[in-house]
């Protein structure tokens, strides 16, 4: 049998070139964070002295908090409305409008984020909720939802409903069941959706931009209005520590997903 | 069974923690004060200096267009407690209720403003507003791209072919139409439809020769050689002069734009004592002088001068040359012509 | 096991079910469908001055799409000026769709193609880019693409161009930030899909004389129909209402549809006209949505598994036939 027919002379090329597409902009941000010159055309010696500027900048800093500060408390929110929709969803018989619920979970993932954004903003201002962090927050919850729950659904398919049956028929209550049983084997699941979850909130600026008060000015709003005024190394030094954070979380739950699989296929 | 207590462990730190931010958040009102400002329009020094000086946390947000900023307070934005509108948006914001009379003419340092800033047009006698800087609004020429005459507005509406295409705009309804109708010597604050469509039409044909329309970034736009003509604020042209010395600041024939900035103080200001310190603290000539030594416009006090830097000494954007028009205040137009000028705009974006 | 229990009222497996779940209803119901319906409420509403509302039903803000009134005679006429931004949008993501699956298509095909060993971290390479900050990938694009910037420097210094190439600002650059910001969403479904392929059906086709074109275009393309339909809807979708490229690579003059809605609501201040566009974006984005899910339900049964199927029977003959 010719198993040749199966290349396709050029794709390999073409990978390489579409890796490249995709990660020389940002490999060109992290150099230039280094370069102790201003300049673009010549480099003067490798320097930390942006980071430490980016550092001591008090509207870097107070976004920097801001920013962590929704992305944890959405990505913790939206993680556990997650497990109990999927609990709700994969655990138990079947039942009417179960992929209808479904649908609802992914709907924030379908609309154009401009749209999720004014909407969001006609709606607090309607209900004269004051726009600051709170709003933001809000907002974060819902579009995390659907990253939280992609992971944690996914893993709890793999978990047979036997366990539970196992554990009920010695008397477990319910609770005990899913406290001592479903949760440490979801632990994988959730962890990786926690991630993404957080990695989509802290990224986010179109919807925060929108529902923005006095004081709440998020990291990649602060890095907008600041490369208006100027590209200085400072912002590509903040730009390549987010760039680093969003790798690292990716890639924790990209292992703990892997490591699960290799586990479960074993 | 282990792995569980500390996961139970873990989300009882990590919620006690998020508890914590978010009431962290909401408690410290006391001791603050939010400005609400133009990009790249103060020094970090100077709210350093006010933070320290009265033990007072101050954040900032940022806007690009007096436009903007009433957008974002009419849609019910609370919160801000110090603004910066232009001459004809402190008029505007007097009229829809969004300021707070704080009687500014009764604060300790109102004695040092200059003279013929206390009885304007948009707030007589000055009972809501401080003079922050004022300046004119023109454009802004690289003279190693081109070496012709400048002081004309065919740079933006017919430009050479030198220029085509590196044009930057304000992206600012106002200084953009002001200056289309200047160009066709008309009148500003027009609502004569038969000279606003010729107006509408020489923009869309204009435009064509235009890089992009933006306002807070014209300065890296004309420093980075990306735009070789931009509008320019004269503070924001001295800044991108000392940056690159080709850059020329230009006084057009057909006319400028005059604009005063104010510091007022937002109606229901969280923190109105501090609003006021903070206006206060701003008509100091020493603090203003520190402001103009930032953004290269003219402070609206007296006595700057033994502060000010050598840069200021015979600048050309704050030294018109003589035979250069005089640079004309635009008041705030009728709602009707608001609602043409809104329609040109939009149709120039689209 | 129910024996053993006393069924309270958590036992019941619908108010358990329902307890579960009302949180996430709530919060997508209160806090996204909520917004869309009071979006939809204001498109029918008049603007404000100075932004805002009035209470008052109107349908000017629809009307506005496709009429204007004249300047000089005050008369409604026909002006296709929003249509093109519709339609300028519609362009830019297409072409932007047409370049993910050139580039994508050979991408995807690779990473399947390796072996399972390797996979994943091809994979992993991809997604990355995907969960990376938007605005500062798009950022770092206009960095790159400036006039000043790297890429001019480079090509000059090279002497491939002897003057930069203005890209920055450009519709060019538009499509290039959107064909990077979402090259990775069309990546990942291809690969999905090319992944279950069967390529002993590839070399079904190649036994029965297929050149390697028609091996791709009658068996491989047929078969992952549903991977690409996903991908370019994938990469269609945001692109059609994207905001953050437009804005920062278009400088402000290439409007799109994500940037007028926003201009609305920030600088023009009509919202019931912002509103109306939104409602009339996510309209059509639910439409497209719908339309392809009601295709894939129905033909993912028949033709697909119908044609599948016909190439395993030529498969299986063709091995028994070079067998003997």
């Amino acid at each position: 049998m010719n198993m040749d027919i199966k290349h396709y002379p050029g794709t390999r090329a073409i990978t390489i070139f579409c890796l490249l597409v995709l990660y020389s902009p940002m490999l060109v941000v992290a150099v230039y964070s280094f370069n102790s010159l201003r300049s673009i055309s010549n480099w003067g010696g490798f320097t930390f002295d942006w980071y430490i500027k980016a550092f001591n900048n008090p509207a870097i800093q107070s976004a920097a908090l801001n920013s962590l500060s929704i992305a944890f408390t959405a990505s913790l929110i939206a993680t556990a409305i997650a497990v109990c929709a999927s609990l709700a969803l994969l655990r138990g018989k079947k039942f009417k409008g179960q992929g209808a619920f479904a649908g609802l979970l992914s709907l924030p993932l379908m609309i154009p984020e401009i749209i999720t954004a004014v909407a969001s903003l006609v709606f607090f201002v309607a209900i004269h909720l004051t726009l600051g962090l709170g709003t933001i927050l809000l907002a974060h919850i819902v579009f995390c939802i659907p990253f939280a729950y992609l992971p944690i659904s996914a893993r709890m398919k793999g978990i047979s409903a036997d366990y539970d049956q196992a554990a009920m028929d010695l008397y477990a209550s319910r609770w005990a069941c899913f406290h001592y049983v479903t949760l440490p084997m979801l632990m994988p699941g959730i962890a990786s959706g926690m991630m993404l979850a957080f990695i989509v909130s802290l990224d986010d600026f179109i919807v925060a931009n929108m529902v923005a008060g006095p004081g709440a000015s998020t990291l990649p709003m602060t890095i907008y209005s600041m490369v208006r005024i100027g590209f200085t190394p400072e912002i590509n030094a903040v730009s390549t520590l987010l760039l680093l954070t969003s790798t690292l979380f990716v890639g924790g739950s990209w292992l703990l997903n892997r490591g699960d699989k290799q586990q479960r296929s074993e | 069974m282990k792995k569980t207590q500390g996961f139970k462990r873990l989300t009882q730190g990590l919620s006690a923690l998020a508890g914590g931010l978010l009431l962290s958040s909401a408690v410290q009102a006391e001791g603050e004060l939010h400005l609400y400002n133009w990009s790249d329009y103060m020094p970090q020094a100077l709210l350093d200096k006010f933070a320290e000086q009265y033990d007072v946390k101050v954040t900032q947000d940022t806007y690009d267009s007096n436009e903007t900023l009433l957008a974002k307070l009419k849609s019910g934005v609370k919160g801000y407690d110090v603004a910066v509108p232009g001459d004809y948006m402190v008029a505007i914001m007097v009229k829809e209720g969004l300021l707070e009379n704080i009687h500014a003419n009764k604060l300790s340092n109102f004695s040092k403003v200059k003279k013929d800033l206390i009885n304007v047009y948009f707030d007589e006698g000055r009972e809501y507003s401080v003079p922050y800087q004022f300046g004119t609004t023109a454009f802004m020429v690289d003279t190693a791209v081109y070496g012709g005459d400048i002081n004309t507005l065919d740079i933006l509406f017919n430009p050479p072919a030198e220029l085509k295409g590196k044009i930057n705009m304000f992206r600012d309804v106002n200084d953009v139409i002001n200056a289309a109708l200047r160009y066709k010597g008309y009148e500003t604050c027009n609502a004569n439809r038969k000279e606003l469509k010729e107006v509408n039409d020489m923009l869309k044909t204009a435009s064509e020769n235009w890089l992009s329309i933006q306002s807070d970034g014209a300065r890296e736009m004309l420093v980075s050689g990306d735009a070789a003509v931009s509008m320019v604020w004269n503070g924001m042209a001295l800044r991108a002069r000392q940056e690159k010395a080709s850059l020329q600041y230009a006084y057009p024939k057909e006319g400028l734009t005059a604009w005063a900035d104010n510091l007022v103080v937002l109606k229901d200001a969280p923190n109105l004592e501090n609003a006021k310190l903070f206006l206060n603290f701003m008509m100091e000539p020493e603090n203003a002088a520190t402001l103009t030594n930032f953004a290269g416009y003219t402070a609206g006090v007296e006595g700057t001068d033994p502060y000010l830097d050598e840069k200021f000494k015979g600048a050309l954007e704050l030294n018109p040359p003589a035979g250069a028009p005089v640079a004309e205040f635009v008041p705030p137009c009728d709602p009707e012509v608001v609602r043409l000028y809104d329609r040109i705009w939009t149709n120039l974006l689209k | 096991m129910s024996a053993t229990h006393k069924p309270t009222l958590l036992e019941n497996d619908g108010v358990r079910r329902s307890l579960l779940l009302s949180p996430a209803v709530i919060m997508i119901g209160i806090f996204l469908i909520m917004p869309l319906l009071m979006v939809l409420v204001f498109s029918f509403l008049q603007p404000g001055t100075y932004g805002g509302v009035i209470w008052e039903f109107s349908t000017d803000a629809y009307r506005q799409f496709f009429f204007e009134e004249d300047f000089l005679t005050e008369e409604m006429v026909f002006t296709p000026a929003y249509l093109e931004i519709f339609g300028a949008s519609f362009t830019n993501a297409v072409i932007a769709v047409f370049f993910c699956f050139l580039v994508g298509f050979p991408t995807a095909y690779f990473i399947a193609t390796r072996p399972a060993r390797t996979q994943g971290l091809w994979l992993f390479a991809i997604t990355i880019p995907y969960w990376v900050n938007l605005l500062i990938r798009t950022v770092s694009m206009l960095f790159i693409i400036r006039d000043q910037g790297p890429l001019n420097e480079f090509l000059l210094n090279l002497g491939i161009i002897d003057k930069p190439l203005s890209i920055a600002y450009t519709q060019y650059a538009v499509v290039l930030g959107l064909f990077y910001s979402y090259l990775p969403f069309m990546v990942l479904p291809l690969y999905a899909a090319i992944e279950r392929f069967d390529f002993s059906l590839l070399n079904a086709a190649h036994d029965l004389y297929a050149s390697r074109w028609k091996a791709l275009r009658y068996v491989l393309f047929p078969s992952v129909r549903n991977g690409i339909i996903a991908g370019c809807l994938l990469v269609f979708i945001p692109s059609l209402g994207a905001f953050i490229a437009p804005d920062v690579l278009g400088g402000g003059k290439q409007l799109m549809i994500g940037n007028m809605i926003a201009l609305q609501f920030q600088g023009s201040r009509n919202w019931p006209f912002g509103a109306a566009a939104a409602v009339i974006l996510l309209t059509f984005v639910l439409c497209l949505l719908m339309f392809f899910a009601w295709r894939a339900s129905k033909s993912s049964q028949s033709a697909q598994q119908k044609a599948q199927h016909k190439a395993q029977q030529k498969v299986q003959q063709t091995n028994e036939g070079g067998s003997h």
